[in-house]
């Protein structure tokens, strides 16, 4: 078969700048040819090399006595204690499930599930950060449709429970909506499996699901911007199957068992480029693959279409010769291919063979290591202008705007749709904070969150940055949980416009800044960029997943309120309304700046709740939509009524951070305000919790009336 | 109490449903769908939740023909007892040990919450432990559970005292708010949510670890 010749326009279709085109020519110091000019664009796009992000990525907080392994292989390794490790990572599929939504939210949740077993971890919880435009627009029906059922239809059929996740809508998203999947699973931590492949004329071994043409040049689409040639890239999705998933899961866990893995790497993005390139370029080998021996789901398939298929459920692994019956058993019983397709080498070499063809001979360190990288010029995001004149507004009627918009809407509707109890741990459903499981067979368990304020990350990308790990911390703490750490999925526009720049680096800046003060190192994480339509960026979303450790299980802070509860606010009220979901919802202002994050009021009050779990019976974090909205959601979860004292709406809706809603009985209120007369830690009666109406201040409704508009304002939006 | 729990390659609620028999006091084997026999002497016979062969072709007809297939209708047929739950059931019903079938859930979701339900047969060894019309909270988690059959089967299970479990407030479209259902020996039963995710108040509810304790113990008197 002829191939292409090498042209101008092949080259900028394959995503690399002119500079980036003599970058390569003066690597390898000839003409590429066409499987080779694949190759490099699928190592060098912004999606696996990072080429924009890096220098500031550095800079990020990655270590700590918690910390097994950090940001660097597929997954991060935190030490949970008695020799067992928590692993985990979140990952965009924006651009995907945009084109495809089922499809793209499905091998989403696959990709992140194979990063987490591909260290030989089993996976027990997962959660998805969505972002969606405005209800209104003809897309997002369609995109919210397929996306949950996508997460759920690939989640549930492997099996793992959906313990967490966030659902928002705002106009920035209408071109580019983001779905950002995190997963965590369990492992000994004597028994984590790397990408580092040792020993020369080892076999690289190729595991899962044959090979097709889907989702070729894929990753190369995921680091572009969108126009209105969309349509046609929607042969660049990928197509995924949960039930070979859940195969290839329990083959892998029993293969890592028998002792035959050197090194084992998923295939993700890029495919077998990219982990062929990974395990060889760690270990400090060549690479040498016989691609004829590739299954293959497809006829006369290219050297090309092989290198650059993404299609799911795949690994590869450096194979223990003598061990090869052994594995090759395994994956007999799970009807799974298994096949050798190639070796280690000693010389620096990625050498791809087809019939009787050198189809690329590559120097292979020089793939990942020469990948560019740009110190992007960027502009600090100027201060924003101070919050004007608020309309004014009762307060029932703005408890009405909020829960009655689809973002602070109940979100029963999707997470209904994921299986949120499978392997029958799960001790905190979705629905109000953080997501628990326990730890199989043991006393202890984790929590799992996943926060970001955009519109603060906008307003201010440092302080929102800041936010969304000091979230995080919070909504962790509230279950009475310890932070352990954090992966960060960093969600932008194009960052060669300085201004987007500005938006990440000052973000980075703040969640670094957060994550050393509050001691939750970032051990994984994703960058998506170039998330923009016609030229229009989203909203800055870098979402923050994060996990926190419970000693005990009788740590848990499960409760719901009781009738005649004390409503306790612990941390400072000051009525901060700047960039507020009130003003958002009801009145369409994004004004103002973001609410500023004191770390050291985050610390102090975070331990203080911890020490006082006991005498709590239910606690919730103060985020968007302040103390009113966290204490209607309370309640109304528990299908009782409030009164708060509070009847002005910077009270009742400001969003001042590092503050906790708690639900006491009188001898727990009791305890913890003498226990607080002892530190700095402010703590505040604001209401009871009970009855059937809802009392802001002076200005009340039925409770059953505002939970029926709570309760349906999702499905209503989207027409569900 | 032997019991034997079934493994399908996408069987997910396997390991699940062994340790709430475990923990009910039966002692448990493991069996590979690619196995032809069950262990000597077993009891009961578990058809665990999940998505047994990825419900690509119907849920849990792949699996009814599974070398293990023959060996679990022997057993049934030998007056062996059987529970199917959630893709289990779906496997009983395409084995046709059990009447009926499993459509997608009306509102065309998977579903996954607790669900109140009503004993509605209290004579079986699976609800002995159950006073007949005891209201028992339970999680549900499918795509598919939708009961159905023809009028006169359905007449008839409701004549012959064969539906064990009744939905409060329908969620899937079931028929006669049929949640579980035995055979005629009674020895059989399909349901479809889930008793083993609900053995410690810590998930929310305790109810199911009632069905396995009743079994058990009435197994043993057996």
């Amino acid at each position: 078969m002829t191939e292409p010749a090498i042209t101008p326009e092949l080259i900028a279709a394959h995503g690399l700048k002119p500079d980036e085109w003599e970058r390569l020519l003066g690597i390898i110091g000839r003409e590429p040819t066409f499987t080779e000019l694949g190759i490099f664009s699928a190592m060098w796009n912004e999606h696996c090399s990072y080429k924009s992000s890096k220098k500031w990525l550095r800079t990020l907080p990655t270590t700590g006595p918690q910390v097994i392994c950090g940001p660097g292989e597929n997954a991060g390794v935190v030490d949970i204690g008695d020799g067992q490790a928590v692993i985990f990572k979140m990952e965009s599929h924006n651009h995907p499930s945009y084109i495809e939504p089922y499809q793209g939210a499905a091998t989403g949740v696959g990709g992140i599930l194979r990063d987490v077993f591909t260290m030989g971890a089993r996976p027990i919880a997962a959660m998805n950060a969505l972002s969606f435009g405005e209800p209104s627009h003809p897309k997002t029906a369609h995109l919210v449709k397929g996306v949950v059922e996508g997460v759920g239809g690939y989640g549930n059929a492997f099996g793992v429970p959906t313990v967490g996740g966030e659902v928002r809508f705002h106009r920035s998203y209408n071109g580019n909506c983001l779905v950002n999947a995190f997963a965590a699973g369990l492992a000994d931590a004597d028994r984590i499996f790397y990408s580092v492949a040792s020993g020369v004329g080892m076999p690289v071994v190729y595991l899962g699901a044959k090979t097709g043409r889907d989702g070729v040049g894929g990753a190369t689409m995921a680091s572009a911007e969108f126009d209105d040639t969309i349509e046609e890239k929607r042969p660049t999705v990928q197509v995924g199957d949960p039930f070979t998933e859940k195969r290839l899961l329990e083959a892998c866990l029993e293969l890592m068992a028998s002792g035959a893995v050197i090194s084992i790497q998923d295939m993700g993005a890029a495919g077998l480029t990219c982990s062929a390139v990974e395990m060889g370029d760690k270990g400090g080998l060549g690479i040498k693959l016989q691609l004829d021996d590739v299954p293959q789901r497809e006829a006369n398939m290219t050297a090309y279409e092989m290198m650059l298929s993404e299609s799911q459920e795949r690994m590869l692994m450096v194979l223990k010769p003598e061990l090869e019956d052994v594995a090759r058993a395994i994956f007999v019983k799970w009807d799974l291919d298994f096949a050798i397709v190639g070796e280690t080498i000693p010389e620096d070499r990625f050498l791809i063979l087809h019939g009787d063809q050198v189809k690329a001979d590559l120097p292979l360190s020089k793939l990942s290591s020469s990948a560019p990288e740009y110190d992007r010029p960027w502009v600090e995001t100027p201060p924003a202008a101070p919050l004007g004149e608020v309309p004014q507004i009762g307060a029932i009627d703005a408890l009405r705007a909020l829960i009655g918009s689809p973002s602070y809407a109940h979100k029963s509707w999707v997470w209904e749709q994921y299986d949120s109890q499978v392997m029958a741990d799960t001790i905190r459903v979705p629905g109000l904070g953080a997501g628990v499981v326990r730890v199989h067979g043991t006393g202890k368990a984790l929590a799992f969150t996943s926060d970001v304020t955009p519109r603060y990350v906008k307003a201010n990308p440092f302080e929102g940055g800041k936010q969304a790990v000091a979230e995080a911390y919070r909504n962790l703490t509230a279950v009475g949980a310890r932070p352990l750490a954090t992966t960060d999925n960093l969600n932008f526009g194009n960052p060669e416009k300085p201004e987007i720049m500005g938006q990440l680096v000052g973000a980075i800046k703040g969640i670094g800044a957060a994550c050393t003060a509050l001691d939750m190192p970032i051990v994984s994480g994703n960058v998506s960029l170039y998330n923009e339509t016609d030229g229009k960026g989203i909203l800055p979303t870098p979402t923050i997943g994060a996990v926190g450790l419970l000693d005990s299980t009788a740590d848990l802070i499960a409760g719901q309120p009781q009738a005649g509860d004390i409503a306790l606010v612990i941390g400072e009220t000051a009525g901060h309304l700047g960039q507020s979901a009130l003003l958002a919802e009801a009145f369409g202002i994004e004004a103002g700046d973001a609410p500023s994050v004191d770390l050291e009021a985050e610390k102090r009050h975070g331990d203080f709740l911890r020490a006082m779990r006991g005498h709590i019976r239910a606690a919730t974090d103060l985020s968007d939509g302040g103390l009113a909205l966290a204490a209607f959601e309370m309640a109304e979860g528990a299908g009782l009524g409030l009164i708060l004292d509070a009847g002005d709406i910077p009270t009742l809706f400001g969003e001042d951070q590092a503050r906790y809603l708690l639900a006491v009985s009188a001898e727990g209120a009791a305890v913890i305000e003498a226990a607080a007369l002892t530190t700095p830690v402010p703590v505040q009666r604001v209401g009871l919790f009970g009855g059937d109406s809802v009392t802001l201040g002076t200005d009340a409704a039925p409770l059953a009336e505002l939970s029926g508009l709570y309760r349906s304002a999702l499905a209503r939006a989207i027409g569900g | 109490m032997k019991a034997a729990v079934i493994t399908f390659p996408g069987s997910n609620c396997d390991r699940d449903l062994a340790l709430a028999l475990t923990a009910a006091g039966a002692e448990v084997h493991r069996v590979w769908h690619k196995d032809s026999a069950l262990p000597e002497g077993i009891d009961l016979v578990g058809v665990p939740g999940g998505f047994s062969f990825g419900d690509y072709l119907r849920c849990g007809a792949i699996a009814a023909q599974s070398p293990i297939g023959a060996a679990v209708r022997a057993h049934a047929a030998r007056g062996g007892y059987v529970l199917g739950i959630c893709n289990g059931f779906q496997v009983l019903t395409e084995m046709a040990l059990l009447p009926g079938v499993l459509m997608r859930n009306a509102g065309l979701k998977f579903i996954c919450k607790p669900v109140g339900l009503e004993v509605a047969e209290a004579q079986s060894a699976f609800t002995a432990g159950w006073g007949k019309g005891d209201s028992i909270s339970l999680p549900v988690a499918h795509h598919d559970g939708n009961y159905n059959a023809d009028a006169a089967t359905l007449d008839r299970l409701e004549g012959e005292g064969r539906v064990a479990f009744r939905y409060l407030d329908n969620p899937n479209g079931s028929a006669r708010d049929i949640a579980g259902i035995l055979s005629e020996n009674r020895r059989v039963l399909g349901m479809m949510p889930h008793p083993e995710r609900a053995v410690d108040p810590a998930q929310g509810s305790a109810d199911g670890s009632v069905l396995f304790r009743s079994l058990v113990a009435g197994l043993v008197a057996a």
